[in-house]
């Protein structure tokens, strides 16, 4: 078949080709990629698909229930989006990824662009890859660039879905006459899709229903096939016949803190956390629990400790600026060793900075943010089921070690969609119970020599004294002292009651090539684009392997062994390299294990990597040595 | 908040006392705290029942001198906390103590927002119109002229009016009273523990060391008058029609206006759902909906409706 010109003509891996068409025994030989001439159905492996409009256009809808199909049709999905921080309007995109395969990224280019208006197609045409669908909307579109290499067809969007709707209307049916369109041109399961659509508005009046569904059939009839010439159709998968769940990072993470026994949390709104907390707040309720909308990030935290103080699981969160505010009263959570979930989704920094957009620019914040020796736990999901794994963890972990626990994830993960198999419900749903026991004589909250043990309020001392929970330096009953030697010691303890926890966590696997020239680090939301990456970079011969760290702090025991088997180790970052050239995560590696080796890939463009940058870049950073 | 009173033997203020308090002698925070066991004394209150959470400063050190469940925290945030531990523990009888420093400066945003969700605990501002932990700054309460630290030639700053404060920000229960007035800071804060809802006390304690004096005009002992809010006693008498009718916002703000040392006594009360109220019923309703499922059925409905 023949390959479009581009980065992908000389990659070998068919897995791995987003756009690998077979044509189908009636198709003839004909090049899509140029001629559409002939009609006929192609089969696609994988496809990248951008919706680029507007923020009000509805592209989410669409592209969500796009991304919930494939879900359904065991297929894999990752999706994208972009979404400006005004409050109406604005450029917007939406990207779906659908694979038969492994889908790892959300791909470095789109196969189809659907194009709303003129600067959606003026911003977007160069992301379509070399001999691309670009199918516009020619009532905005008027002004095309003829030295594109793609296929180009005009669709009256807008005037076809007025007329659908009829009378007065609107424009607002646009999203589903789109959806109607690629049901259409993939040939995707109608009554799947209808029933989606069906229970996306279902909810609402019946008039909001009617006119999706018409302008879904009118974008559905659309004689697009006379332009296209040829049908596609996406493989199906080879994963498990079992529905998968479909759900962004921010969702998967509220679902993971109430498995994990929150009941209770306070917060304030920021984007991209407030997603969170909008859900907590109306799920907390049907668990029993509760979720206070508070004035401010210091109350926010402050009452989330006061709930960890009452004996409950509890959770704090927002994006960098509001951890900023938070960052005293979790120093006190590390002093009274009281447990918290403290989640920051990440964006770009500093100051109010890129609101709406990808960082990793908050892991020494996290770390180092608060005043005094804090050492506290950092934990980072690498997937969107690895949000809710990691909630689930996270309070396991503050509940064993009575202390905050940080969870880092980002605005890519926030907002992504994937598809993934439901978790093991039976392994990790906790149901919380309130300690309340008669606590002895021999009740010593700080034991030098043990784990912490609150006594929640409503706990009986049978000794007949009360203990009060201080965030000044204390002794193993919790009493206020002074004393040098008391300080040094319980500094002591609550590093060692870090490090100990440290000592558990396994070794990260390590994917591709176990030893060899390029070993590749990653946290966070880059995971699947740095696999996808080291996948290319042995196709081109090159021994390469990945490890991911879920645990930034403490880090697992043991990683220099990894470390000594590769020539060179390049941490991939989104964050800057700072003063001294380092990313953040490798300057903690390079202080941890004193090995210059250890260098960086940075970027702070608020954009996720791509997965031919993270190629690229790795490759130079390997010859500059 | 209702009193627990079956308790086999009656506790007493020896039981009630924790730590010997680190005030300096003379500090107005002693008889604040005195009166406190003599009301809890009264009530019956048992010692796990009681949570006291503090700030920073001196009066902030109240719960180390409670024996009860107690909670020394950061400076300002004393009252989110205590939401935290009132919205989710119902069982318990929630104080936050401060100064004027830690509710009406650092704290002064939460102060409003206790306030407005009306939180079901009782709040006691041991107000002495300096910093005196840090050793004699302005306090947001420091009079005009007073020469502090901060102010070497006088505050030039209008103080805060905490009356007027607390009643705008809508705290159900709000009065003033004046540490050398035991028995009157007793009644007031009886009234406060069983008043359901966020209950505010002012209590003018003086710092005699970097404010001696500041309160003599209300402390008839030093030439001063202690000068009371006669409530309405609603008996269709004519001098009842002159008295104070504690539900009236407006003569509460009247009488936060007068001018110093002012009245003392209840300003304000009224019966108004609290967040504890509002928030259990909406988790009731709720819960009737989904029928009391347990967290794994939850999840598992949860996650079938996202295929």
């Amino acid at each position: 078949m023949p390959v479009a010109s581009g980065y992908k003509s000389g990659f070998q891996s068919p897995r791995f080709n987003p756009l690998r068409m077979s044509q189908s025994a009636a198709s003839g030989t004909a090049d899509v990629h140029s001629s559409p001439a002939d009609a006929g159905i192609t089969e696609l492996q994988n496809a990248v698909i951008r919706f680029a409009g507007n923020s009000q256009d509805g592209i989410q809808t669409i592209g969500g229930l796009l991304a919930k199909l494939a879900g359904r049709s065991s297929r894999e999905v990752m999706t994208y989006m972009t979404i400006p921080s005004t409050i109406s309007g604005g450029p917007s995109i939406f990207q779906v990824h659908l694979g038969s395969g492994e889908v790892l990224s959300a791909g470095d280019e789109s196969d189809f662009l659907f194009a709303f208006y003129q600067h959606s197609y003026d911003s977007h045409i160069g992301s379509l890859r070399p001999g691309g669908i670009c199918i516009f909307d020619s009532d905005h579109v008027s002004e095309l660039k003829g030295d594109i290499d793609a296929i180009h067809i005009g669709i009256p969007i807008t005037s076809a879905t007025v007329e659908a709707l009829g009378g007065s209307s609107r424009e607002r049916g646009k999203n589903l006459f789109v959806l109607g369109l690629v049901t259409h041109v993939f040939k995707l399961d109608k009554e799947k899709v209808v029933s989606l659509v069906s229970r996306q508005f279902g909810g609402k009046s019946e008039d909001i229903l009617r006119n999706a569904m018409l302008a879904f059939d009118a974008g559905f009839a659309y004689p697009v096939g006379d332009l296209l010439k040829v049908d596609y159709e996406l493989q199906q998968g080879k994963g498990s016949a079992v529905d998968k769940v479909t759900t962004d990072g921010n969702t998967a993470m509220v679902l993971g803190l109430l498995a994990g026994g929150v009941r209770y949390g306070a917060a304030y709104p920021i984007t991209p956390w407030s997603t969170i907390m909008e859900q907590m707040r109306v799920e907390l309720p049907k668990y029993g629990g509760l979720f206070v909308q508070a004035e401010d990030e210091l109350a926010a935290v402050a009452m989330a400790l006061g709930f960890a103080y009452s004996g409950h699981t509890a959770v704090t969160g927002s994006s960098g600026p509001g951890l900023s505010l938070k960052m005293e009263a979790l120093s006190y959570a590390t002093m009274a060793e009281l447990p918290l979930v403290v989640i920051n989704v990440q964006r770009g920094g500093p100051s109010t900075g890129l609101p709406t957009s990808v960082e990793q620019s908050d892991l020494m914040q996290a770390i180092y943010g608060s005043h005094g020796d804090c050492p506290r736990i950092v934990l980072a999901p690498k997937n969107v089921a690895d949000c809710f794994y990691i909630a689930v963890e996270a309070c396991e972990t503050a509940r064993k070690y009575s202390c905050p626990v940080f969870v880092l994830t980002d605005m890519a993960l926030a907002s992504r969609i994937e598809a993934f198999e439901q978790p093991d419900l039976s392994s990790c749903v906790c149901e919380p119970n309130l300690d309340l026991s008669a606590r002895g004589e021999d009740f010593k909250p700080y034991p030098l020599d043990g784990a912490t043990r609150h006594a929640a309020p409503g706990s009986v001392m049978t000794a007949g004294k009360y203990p009060v929970v201080t965030g000044l330096e204390h002794d193993e009953w919790g009493h206020p002292s002074a004393n040098p030697g008391i300080h040094q010691k319980m500094t002591e303890r609550r590093r060692e009651k870090i490090k100990a926890f440290g000592a558990t966590l396994p070794l990260p696997d390590v994917f591709g090539d176990e030893e060899g020239e390029i070993l590749v680090v990653g946290w966070g939301s880059t995971w699947g684009p740095i696999r996808e990456a080291v996948e290319r970079l042995r196709a081109k011969g090159r021994t390469t392997g990945a490890i991911h760290l879920r645990h930034l702090n403490p880090m697992p025991n043991g990683m220099e062994a990894i470390f000594a088997r590769y020539k060179h180790v390049i941490v991939v970052e989104m964050n800057d390299e700072g003063l001294y050239g380092h990313g953040q995560l490798a300057t903690l590696l390079r202080s941890r294990f004193c090995d210059p080796k250890i260098r960086s890939i940075c970027k702070t463009d608020g954009l996720n990597y791509r997965v031919r940058d993270i190629v690229s870049r790795v490759e130079e950073t390997a010859a500059r040595s | 908040m209702s009193t627990a009173a079956e308790t086999p033997k009656p506790i007493t203020k020896k039981d009630l006392t924790a730590d010997h308090p680190t005030w300096c002698p003379g500090c107005g925070d002693f008889a604040v705290l005195a009166s406190f066991f003599k009301v809890l004394e009264k009530l019956q209150i048992p010692h796990e029942k009681i949570c006291t959470v503090a700030g920073i400063g001196c009066s902030s050190r109240f719960p180390y001198f409670v024996n009860g469940h107690g909670v020394h925290f950061i400076h300002g945030r004393a009252l989110p906390f205590a939401t935290g531990v009132s919205l989710s523990r119902p069982d318990l009888h929630v104080f936050a103590f401060g100064g004027d420093g830690d509710g009406y400066s650092i704290g002064g945003n939460h102060l409003d927002h206790a306030a407005r969700k009306n939180v079901n605990l009782t709040y006691v501002v041991m107000d002495n119109f300096v910093y005196g932990l840090t050793k004699k700054q302005t306090s947001p309460t420091s009079p005009k002229g007073f020469k502090s630290k901060t102010d070497p030639t006088g505050a030039i700053d209008q103080p805060i009016n905490p009356m007027k404060k607390l009643v705008y920000g809508g705290a159900s229960f709000v009065a003033r009273t004046h540490a050398t007035q035991v028995k009157h800071m007793m009644e007031v804060f009886e009234r406060a523990i069983l008043h359901p809802g966020f209950s505010v006390v002012e209590v003018l304690s003086e710092c005699v060391i970097f404010y001696p004096g500041a309160f003599d005009d209300g402390n008839p002992r030093k030439g001063g008058t202690f000068d009371l809010i006669e409530e309405k006693k609603w008996d269709n008498t004519p001098e009842d029609a002159d008295r104070h009718d504690v539900s009236d916002e407006n003569e509460a703000y009247r009488l936060a206006s007068l001018q110093y040392p002012g009245k003392f006594g209840v300003f304000y009360e009224t019966d108004r759902p609290t967040k504890n109220q509002l928030e259990q019923k909406w988790i009731d309703a709720t819960r009737e909906k989904t029928g009391g499922a347990g967290a794994a059925e939850l999840l598992s409905s949860r996650f079938a409706s996202m295929k």
